[in-house]
């Protein structure tokens, strides 16, 4: 069976924070912001006449109010910039109404889009939200308006927190679970309980059948892919698509999504998982050029 | 004639000898990792029980989440039409019979002969399930046996949002850390998982006399908020965990 170390924080991701190298918020363009207080990351991005130029991503405390805070702090960090210079802010996600300084809460949904359009450009048209405790599907047009969305926010199944459980079963850290699943020679059945639970306990009885760690990781990522396929074909997967949120940083989900599927998502050079958080900075923009005139 | 019914279980495995229309004994075992070798266990022990040997017994039928598992088994059924059989057998009354187990809820709705009419099924997801006050009895850290009883002390209710059993648990851990006593939490818990079985219930109709069957109704917690949101009192046997395996006993007599 495999060893497992106790209390060791295999679910802990690794945080982010960037800034433009050539860009300079003095330039007195507008500068506006959007905090995304996720369920379990918030991020804080910060852009100059909609133009990206900082931000910052991390974990999300007990505290909403606090996390918002904290992520926006870190965002500005050796910038100079201060929060009172920010023209308008742009609360969104789970903890959309505790961001304590934004000056509108907007849905994460319409924000995905609106991020999404911006990081992989106007030809997105779908666009799959792979958050911490929940799974988004959205369609959206050229413009990055939602056409449609479905959503699941009621199971841990095919969830970050889902993959978290694995995770810490498998004593294998969070970055380093979808690369491990792919190092098998034959891809095994997909673990076949829905529950995360029961699926805990169905992974249990493959370790101790001898299977490797990576070939019951196999079987959950294919599992969790499935799953979130399923959800997909719901709504229609429309070219181009992307992929966002902490799970589209694993890629034993999305390799096997993508070919599940037949799509190739788009790729990108930002952190996937600020979308919302730059959807709400260019809805803050646009807010505060409408008030200003 | 002696026939045996074996209810393979997710969590324990159950086994009922019946001797011309009498249950003569009954053995249980926990199925543990292997499931096949606990039934064997649970046979011999209810064998011993009765006081006879397996030569005595005619036809051994098994049921359960995992009734493929015993060696020694002749024939399977499914759990709908075992527990229709055997409360039919215990309380031929009943007409719903509403059965949560470790790893699955159901609710059969049964004629006056024991005939399954209409059921409904969850198998797939845990909130509805004993492993959800399993796991909720964990992240409170109180003995499942006292979760229950304990439930039964709160003085306020407390809304819980999440039905996920995964949510679930850090929705308790975080109200834990918001100074909510226990007993409180404990009671959302039970009422949460009553909430679940009710709409699985209502999905067949509920037509009186109710029984409330499997290891989940030992909880007198879940009990309790059962009857509330039912709003009508459930009758619950004594063989409440056998229930299966004396009706595939029962029918392992009745195909002889």
């Amino acid at each position: 069976m495999a060893e497992v170390q106790k209390g060791k924080e295999y679910w802990r991701w690794t945080e982010s924070r960037w800034t433009s190298p050539d860009m300079d918020w003095k330039s007195g363009g507008i500068i506006s912001a959007g905090v995304d207080v996720g369920s379990v990351s918030t991020q804080a991005v910060v852009m100059v006449d909609g133009k990206l130029y900082c931000y910052a991503n991390m974990r999300t405390g007990s505290d909403s109010p606090e996390s918002a805070n904290n992520a926006m702090k870190w965002a500005l960090e050796g910038t100079g910039l201060s929060r009172d210079k920010i023209h308008a802010t742009v609360g969104t996600g789970y903890g959309r109404v505790n961001v304590p300084f934004a000056t509108k809460a907007i849905t994460e949904i319409a924000c995905h889009a609106r991020g999404g359009n911006f990081m992989y450009g106007p030809q997105v048209r779908t666009i799959l939200d792979m958050g911490g405790q929940d799974c988004k599907a959205i369609r959206c047009d050229e413009k990055g308006k939602v056409t449609a969305f479905l959503m699941n926010d009621k199971c841990a199944a095919g969830t970050g927190r889902g993959m978290e459980v694995f995770s810490d079963l498998l004593g294998v850290h969070i970055n380093d679970v979808g690369a491990m699943s792919l190092q098998v020679a034959e891809e095994p059945p997909p673990v076949s309980s829905t529950c995360v639970v029961f699926a805990k306990s169905e992974a249990s009885g493959l370790l101790r059948q001898g299977w490797p760690k990576e070939k019951v990781l196999a079987a959950y990522c294919s599992a969790m892919a499935h799953r979130i396929v399923t959800l997909l074909e719901r709504i229609g997967v429309e070219k181009e698509f992307a992929i966002t949120g902490g799970i589209s940083k694993n890629v034993g989900v999305v390799s096997r999504l993508s070919k599940e599927l037949s799509v190739t998502p788009l790729k990108t050079d930002l952190d996937p998982q600020i979308a919302g958080a730059i959807g709400g900075a260019l809805f803050a923009k646009a807010l505060y050029e409408k008030k200003g005139k | 004639m002696i026939t045996a019914g074996i209810d393979c279980g997710a969590k324990n495995v159950k086994v009922v000898i019946l001797n011309d229309g009498k249950v003569a004994s009954k053995a249980t075992a926990p199925a543990g990792i292997d499931t096949a070798s606990a039934a064997e266990k649970a046979y011999d022990d209810a064998l011993k029980a009765a006081g006879c040997g397996r030569e005595a017994v005619v036809k051994i039928i098994a049921t359960g989440s995992g009734k493929n598992e015993p060696r020694f088994k002749n024939d399977i059924v499914t759990e709908v039409g075992a527990d229709a059989r055997g409360i039919h057998f215990t309380s031929p009354n009943v007409r719903t019979v509403i059965d949560v187990g470790a790893e699955e809820g159901r609710a059969i709705k049964v004629d006056e002969n024991g005939k399954v009419v209409d059921f409904a099924v969850n198998e797939k997801c845990a909130a509805g399930a004993g492993a959800f006050t399993e796991a909720m009895a964990r992240a409170l850290e109180i003995p499942l046996e006292e979760f229950g009883p304990f439930s039964l002390t709160s003085t306020q209710e407390v809304p819980m949002n999440a039905q996920c059993a995964v949510f679930a648990e850090s929705e308790v851990v975080s109200l834990v850390h918001r100074k909510i006593p226990k007993q409180d939490i404990a009671r959302a818990i039970h009422n949460a998982i009553a909430d679940r079985i009710t709409s699985m219930v209502r999905m067949v109709g509920i037509t009186p006399e109710v029984a409330l069957i499997g290891g989940v109704a030992n909880n007198v917690g879940f009990v309790v908020s059962l009857k509330e949101d039912l709003e009508l009192d459930l009758m619950i046997p004594e063989d409440r965990e056998y229930i299966g395996a004396i009706g595939a006993a029962c029918i392992a007599a009745g195909s002889q």
